[in-house]
């Protein structure tokens, strides 16, 4: 018997003033709304951080994969703060010294370099995710 | 580096990505950034904020600070109450979309045409705000006045609340 796979947290970093916050975003979304919208969930990371209940529970109960903009990773350090276990973290940064010719420009509109460098970013933590979920099961569950 | 010695408003925003709102708010926030008030604005990164960023703390600790949230959580306000003092002006989106009759925003990741006029109207109260603010620090009035226009919540007030507003 085997449980349920667990739905997999997936927080951006929020930045708004630079290209890179942009495409974690858009990464998230991408993540989130196209390629596993079944088995992922958004959570805004403010929300987390400033106590909301509801959001801290699924932290601490679920896997969670932070999507950050720069190396000062700050989605996975609050996760960590808020009592969560990240399991998988990513820099937009990181993703890009891969993939020089995705340049990302822009901040309130992506051009087509960081769309990309972003669709590119969600394919490969979708990847991740569906190890994760091979993996582990929901609360209460039975691991797989 | 964020400077502390040019007059400028510090921009805190929800950036909440759940919600269509919270798109609003950074569009509307990058919109008066770059737009509408470039010279006289910053935006605070919340999330490093949050994090214990020194240099973004610091600046809200000595320049006057205007969040802008998209939900009635009040995430921005809250947090940067929490970690550097009240600020002089909270705007809800919810609220100034009702108070300005709109339809609600949909299109968390791309806003429908209600969500696009949103931001123009948040964008618009923010600038104003943000020529308000300024102006209260170049004239100092002698007892505070809250801001009283829709979607607005919290008047600036001075954590001791003795009326004088907050102190910068």
């Amino acid at each position: 018997m085997t449980g349920e796979p667990a739905q997999v947290v997936v927080i951006p970093c929020s930045g708004i003033g630079k290209t890179y916050g942009s495409v974690a975003r858009e990464a998230a979304y991408a993540l989130c709304d196209d390629l596993r919208p079944g088995g992922t969930r958004l959570v805004a990371l403010a929300k987390l951080v400033l106590g909301e209940e509801a959001a801290r529970e699924r932290v601490r109960t679920c896997p969670v994969v932070t999507i950050d903009g720069c190396k000062l990773m700050c989605a996975s350090k609050l996760v960590t703060h808020s009592g969560g276990q990240v399991a998988h973290e990513v820099a937009v940064l990181e993703v890009y010294r891969r993939h020089k010719e995705l340049k990302p420009e822009g901040i309130e509109e992506l051009n087509e370099g960081g769309l990309a460098l972003a669709r590119v970013l969600a394919e490969e933590v979708a990847e991740v995710v569906d190890e994760i979920r091979r993996t582990r099961t929901a609360p209460g569950g039975i691991r797989a | 580096m964020l400077s502390v010695l040019q007059p400028k408003v510090g921009i805190v925003s929800c950036s909440g990505e759940e919600l269509a709102q919270g798109t609003v708010a950074r569009l509307a926030t990058l919109e008066v950034l770059h737009e509408l008030r470039p010279t006289h604005t910053v935006t605070i990164c919340l999330p490093l904020f949050l994090a214990g960023g020194e240099g973004d703390r610091e600046f809200a600790r000595h320049h006057p600070t205007i969040t802008i949230d998209g939900c009635d959580l009040r995430c921005a306000a809250r947090g940067t109450e929490m970690y550097s003092g009240m600020p002089a002006a909270s705007l809800v989106v919810d609220e100034l979309v009702a108070a300005a009759g709109l339809a609600p925003p949909e299109g968390r990741r791309a806003l429908n045409e209600a969500g696009r006029q949103a931001v123009k109207v948040v964008a618009e109260r923010l600038a104003q705000l943000v020529d308000e603010v300024l102006d209260r620090r170049q004239h100092p009035p002698p007892a505070a006045s809250p801001a009283t226009s829709g979607g607005e919540t919290d008047p600036p007030t001075c954590p001791c609340r003795s009326g004088r507003g907050p102190v910068r």
